[in-house]
């Protein structure tokens, strides 16, 4: 940005307004402590895909002939499965591809869905109609369906659970950044810009950008669960990624069978990280998005 | 369903004390629970109405108008409520009623309208059933009559083929149809008391007036009382007996019509009634007398040396009728009837604004004035005609291109609404600076100064500039979207409604600032607006737009006062004129 | 209405169109071998190229898209390489079970959701309302195939109340003569009641998770639309004018809510679709989700594409039921021609 001359108080208003931020979030947290859990519990989630591998107690693969389906123990705080894998291991260890899965995912259709949305709201016409037409036709699907057949038809890698991942979650992304871009292209002060001298690509950038930023990070935070359980929902009928790799669908999976004979904890505790990892990221979002705009609470 | 035996309250209501005010307000207090602690709306009023009195209460926003209003009916949302005082309906206590038996006065003894009235109807339900629903509710008809009912009331608030209407949904009316439904709605139990709540706010003058007047014929043929809620003082004392003026949820004063215009007691009226625009006064009357007198005379153009700035010619801009319709029922769908493909916002117009001139550009909402100011300003591409800038046909270049071109710097704009032209992400000095850092030649290294210098040029307070929209006022907001505006020292400004969303005292001064700086600028201004009283404070010329075509133009004084065009005559009768 | 069904009818072809392209791509842009696909696994190279030349798969894509589209028209979807049975009659007859499941755990999850959300609208701040709030975000992070699972725990395990989840209907008994395919109904036909009870009991679970799933969604929808339309002008002026508050809330209030609620059913169903498959391969339900996840694991693309293709259509026109019902509801948009 260019107001570094601007303004001598520049450091100051800056510091005020993060002020004012912190103080709103402090407010947003006060007002409901859930949302300041779930930040903390993301921090959990975040450490464990960080140094989760390193810090475990037993080997994800190591198998154990002499431990298998033993029940939740000291020795083994998640009890073990057919193999006698500790699965407490494995919940933790599996943690960093799931998130991997749902970050890059998430990302890579903020970056296209985000942007093809903002360019169809801000241009409108054939921009428009061609992104219109390409989510449409990815909606005529039910999603899960789709990245059903997008993984069955590109190969059964991880990498193309996270590309049908996002390729399902781009008609969301675009519908939010292209509703924010149209309001926003009539308003006065993207009018006002275009007569300071402002061309399109600028006033997208310095003005519809910033303004929509807030939002798409909600978005963002939202899709991060959805991206999860449909990643964790693909390896888990078999697709994506393959035993004996750590990842929580597939260890629902594989503990699936166990079940009707008892042996809950196989595929409990895999299924209940899923669900806190899913559950903390839709609250960060509620979270995120009463700090962005508080009218509209749920 | 059969009439209903009469209930307690009914009874109540028959048998009461024929000398007592319709309605007491003796001490209300209400409060708010918002985020910053409790708010009061409204502290230890008190106002009354006798039968058949029509009172107005008039406040700028934030005066605690509406809250009051709502508060007599008790419909205030979950974060109000009374605190204090009584509310006497023909010596009822209403804030003691219990909910069920409040309700069913509602409707029945006093009912309420609102302003946009679109809002105000259930968008899918006919309106004659919705009219119904009223009179089943308090069972005043039988059911069998109830549907003839509901015309009937539509044909008393005067609205044309109501057997057919009945059958129409509040999306297939005008805003000024709809609002006849509601007031049908509120006059079909025969009230006592009707309850208006600024009910021509966003209605053009000529569609104000009808529904002003049919409100009032309706309640004085009924004998009803009415409470007008609103902020134009003017309004308020065209139809209405009786004033109670508020500020800041306090009742300052209360009198007469006549009494308040001629000898206004109280400080704030004094200074309301001076800011109202209104015939025969100067731009510096409407500010406080104190200001007034230390102000500058107003300057003169000259006109004879001024030579065209901006010259229109046969300007046209057709849009695509709006068709839902999709590429694949055009083709297989039934042909529609045959109809011109375009619609015409602006159908030929030709004017000029000369330099150092103020020309205001005045008609009713869809009337193609915002169109041409659009195309003036070179952000929206024209059909045909001409727009010649100083010698130069800057109609042809297109808006896109035009946004980078160093003409842009000559002609500038202030918006309608302060607080949406303004990027909320931008603080007052960045937004001021942004056509500087843009289109300014060599400023760069002094932009915090020229910014500076620009706030004290429109008396913004310097200190203010490091904060950012949400942070200002509104006046506060438009002030910087002035010095923005003139930033770059353009010889031409469209001033689109810069007042419309302020209060009448901050439009007094931001009009009195727009016209010393068009004085000690030299600039020229073309004035868009729908309030003719504020066109002839500021403009030396005035054009008259109806329906995409120009119905008259000519000098201020001789349009508004002698015009010729009947429509200027019908938008000019059509301002209420206060009994002075 | 019959303008209003026709338009929409309009709007369902291109996309149509779009999803047969999509289905064509997903399996001829492949990286790999197209043919190496439809052959399976356990073709050899001699059997690789027969399916080639079969398929056309040798011929210019253009043509290849010709030749798809004309086997669509002629509703031929191809052949099972496990069961060697036509992928369209398979489809045919294991949908009901998907039908009559997922059509279970909708109507079980919108009687509970709609009156849940519209209370919480109405009392807000109350328990209920919490309760509402919980239920939706809970709601939405749980995966399906993990209640599923919990559920059977709990039910079958634990309490011994539910049957084993393997299919439709326990092996004692045989269906129903097939009527409309959903065997709750078809034993009801047939004055079968133990029948019914039985095929009842297997539903129940794996409805019950569905409904779960939607729960989510729809209470929120509804909550949030009715609480828009509470604090909306027109139920202001309705309780301005005295209406008592049940015509308020259901005249007035309810059906502008559903409004957004009736949208938001277009978006479950997705969602519901997708469910589907993960809770029939949990319940051993013989429908079509299931179908699919078994060919997907013996590399069998046909049924894949046709699952994917059925499931798309279907979809396709469960919006457009769901667009002429919001045309029902809301005149504004029956009466725009």
């Amino acid at each position: 940005m260019t107001d570094i001359s601007l303004s001598p108080h520049g450091a100051a208003a800056a510091k005020a307004q993060s002020n004012s931020i912190f103080r709103h979030a402090r407010y947003v947290v006060a007002e409901n402590p859930v949302t300041g859990a779930a930040f903390g519990l993301f921090i959990l989630i975040a450490l464990c895909a960080l140094i989760g591998p390193y810090v475990v107690p037993y080997d994800p693969l190591a198998s154990d002939t002499s431990a298998t389906l033993a029940s939740p123990s000291f020795k083994h705080w998640f009890g073990t499965d057919q193999l006698g894998r500790d699965i407490f291991s494995r919940v933790i260890v599996a943690t960093r591809l799931d998130f991997t899965i749902a970050i890059s995912s998430v990302m890579l259709v903020f970056a296209m869905g985000g942007f093809a949305g903002i360019a169809a709201g801000f241009f409108g016409g054939w921009t428009d109609r061609i992104v219109g037409r390409i989510s449409d036709t990815i909606m005529a699907f039910p999603l899960f369906v789709l990245a059903m057949g997008i993984v069955a038809a590109l190969g059964n890698t991880v990498t193309n659970i996270v590309l049908a991942t996002a390729i399902v979650n781009f008609p969301l992304y675009v519908r939010v950044a292209r509703a924010e871009a149209n309001v926003r292209r009539d308003a006065g002060f993207v009018q006002a810009a275009r007569l300071s001298g402002n061309g399109d690509f600028r006033i997208l950038l310095m003005h519809i950008l910033p303004n929509i930023m807030p939002i798409m990070m909600v978005q963002i935070s939202l899709t991060m669960g959805y991206a999860i359980l449909n990643a964790a929902g693909l390896s888990f009928i078999g697709l994506g990624v393959r035993p004996p790799t750590p990842e929580w669908g597939i260890m629902v999976a594989e503990g699936a069978g166990n079940i009707i004979s008892g042996e809950w904890w196989i595929a409990l505790f895999p299924g209940a990280a899923l669900m806190i990892a899913v559950f903390c990221f839709n609250l960060l979002g509620d979270g995120l998005r009463d700090l962005v705009d508080p009218q509209r609470r749920t | 369903m059969a009439k209903k035996k009469p209930t307690k309250t009914e009874e109540l209501l028959r048998n009461s004390d024929k000398s007592l005010p319709l309605l007491d307000v003796q001490d209300l207090t209400v409060e708010f629970v918002t985020r910053r602690g409790i708010v009061r709306a409204v502290q230890h009023i008190n106002i009354s109405v006798a039968k058949g009195e029509s009172l107005a209460i008039v406040g700028e926003s934030g005066s605690g108008k509406s809250v009051t209003s709502y508060a007599v009916m008790r419909i205030l949302d979950r974060a109000g409520r009374i605190t204090d005082g009584t509310v006497m309906f023909s010596g009822i206590d209403l804030r003691a009623m219990p909910e069920n038996e409040i309700r069913d006065l509602r409707g029945r003894e006093m009912s309420m309208i609102f302003q946009s009235p679109r809002l105000a109807l259930n968008p899918i339900r006919k309106i004659g059933r919705q009219i119904e629903d009223v009179l089943h509710q308090h069972a005043q008809v039988d059911s069998g009559l109830v549907s003839e009912k509901a015309i009937e009331m539509l044909e008393h608030v005067r609205i044309a083929r109501p057997r057919e209407r009945y059958h129409a949904y509040p999306f297939e009316l005008s805003g000024g149809m709809c609002q006849r439904v509601v007031i049908a709605l509120a006059l079909a139990c025969k009230p006592q008391l009707l309850i208006a709540d600024e009910p021509t706010t966003g209605l053009d003058v000529t569609t104000q007036k009808a529904v002003m007047d049919l409100t009032v014929d309706l309640t004085r043929e009924r004998g009803m009382s009415m409470i007008l809620i609103t902020h134009d003082l003017g309004l308020a004392a065209a139809y209405c007996d009786r004033i109670v003026v508020m500020e800041k949820g306090h009742v300052v004063e209360t009198a007469q019509a006549e009494r308040i215009f001629k000898a206004p007691s109280h400080r704030y009226t004094r200074k309301l009634m001076r800011a109202t625009p209104r015939p025969g006064v100067t731009l510096r009357d409407l500010l406080p007398e104190e200001e007034a007198k230390s102000a500058r005379p107003i300057g003169h153009t000259d006109r004879h040396a001024a030579k065209p700035l901006l010259v229109v010619e046969k300007l046209v801009k057709e849009y695509p009728r709006n068709d839902a319709r999709g590429t694949l029922t055009k083709l297989f769908g039934p042909r529609p009837a045959v109809e011109p493909e375009n619609f015409r916002a602006v159908d030929g117009i030709s004017f000029t604004v000369d330099r150092g001139e103020s020309v205001g550009l005045v008609g009713e909402s869809g009337c193609g004035k915002s169109t041409t100011s659009m195309m003036v300003m070179r952000l929206i591409d024209k059909t045909a005609g001409t727009i010649m800038f100083d010698g130069e046909d800057i109609g042809e270049i297109p808006a896109r291109k035009f946004a980078t071109l160093p003409l842009r710097k000559r002609i500038q704009m202030v918006f309608q609404d302060p607080t949406d032209s303004l990027n909320p992400r931008f603080t007052a000095a960045r937004a001021i600076a942004d056509p500087i850092l843009r289109l300014g030649n060599g400023e760069r290294a002094f932009v915090r100064e020229r910014c500076e210098e620009l706030a004290r040029q429109v008396g913004l307070p310097v200190e203010l500039l490091d904060r950012f929209p949400h942070q200002l006022s509104g006046g506060q907001k438009a002030r910087v979207g002035i010095a923005r505006a003139i930033a770059l020292k353009p010889d031409l400004i469209v001033l689109d409604e810069p007042t419309a969303a302020l209060d009448v005292s901050v439009q007094a001064v931001v009009l009195n600032l727009l016209q010393d700086l068009k004085d000690s600028l030299g600039m020229s201004y073309l004035f868009v607006s729908h309030d003719l009283n504020v066109v002839r404070l500021l403009c030396d010329r005035v054009i008259v737009m109806q329906t995409g075509q120009i119905v008259e133009q000519g000098p201020t004084d001789q349009v508004l006062v002698a015009p010729q065009a009947a429509y200027t005559r019908d938008l000019l009768t059509a301002i209420p004129h206060p009994p002075l | 209405m019959l303008t209003l069904i026709s338009r929409r009818m309009m709007l369902v072809i291109p996309n149509l169109i779009g999803v047969v392209i999509i289905t064509f791509l997903l399996t001829r842009a492949l990286p790999g071998d197209p043919a190496a696909y439809f052959a399976g696994p356990a073709a050899d190279k001699q059997a690789i190229e027969q399916i080639r030349v079969k398929l056309g798969l040798d011929k210019p894509l253009i043509v290849q898209f010709g030749r798809y589209v004309a086997d669509l028209g002629h509703l031929n979807l191809g052949n099972s390489l496990t069961t060697g049975q036509p992928v369209l009659t398979e489809i045919k007859n294991r949908l009901p079970a998907s039908a009559e499941l997922t059509l279970f755990g909708l109507i079980l999850s919108m009687s509970i959701a709609v009156p849940l959300g519209i209370l919480a609208a109405v009392k807000q701040g109350s328990w209920i309302d919490h309760t509402c709030r919980v239920v939706a975000t809970a709601g939405v992070s749980l995966p399906v195939f993990f209640t599923g699972l919990l559920l059977v725990y709990v039910f079958y395990f634990l309490l011994g109340w539910s049957p084993a989840p393997l299919g439709r209907l326990d092996v004692f008994f045989s269906p129903p003569p097939q009527i409309t395919g959903f065997y709750l109904v078809d034993s009801l036909l047939n004055r079968d009641l133990s029948t019914f009870r039985a095929a009842l009991s297997q539903l129940l679970l794996p409805g019950l998770t569905l409904c779960i799933f939607s729960l989510a969604p729809i209470t929120r929808m509804t909550r949030a639309s009715m609480l828009a339309v509470l604090a909306s002008d027109f139920v202001r002026t309705a309780s301005a004018s005295g209406l008592d508050s049940r015509t308020v809330i259901l005249t007035y209030a309810f059906r502008n809510a559903m409004l957004p609620v009736v949208t938001t059913l277009g978006m479950v169903f997705s969602f519901l679709l997708g469910a589907n498959v993960l809770v029939e391969k949990v319940f051993a339900w013989p429908g079509i989700g299931s179908y699919a996840v078994e060919a997907l694991i013996a590399s069998d693309f046909a049924p894949v594409q046709g699952f994917v293709l059925a499931m798309a259509i279907l979809y396709v026109l469960l919006n457009l039921i769901i667009d002429v019902l919001y045309g029902i509801i809301d005149p504004r948009v029956r009466l725009e021609t």
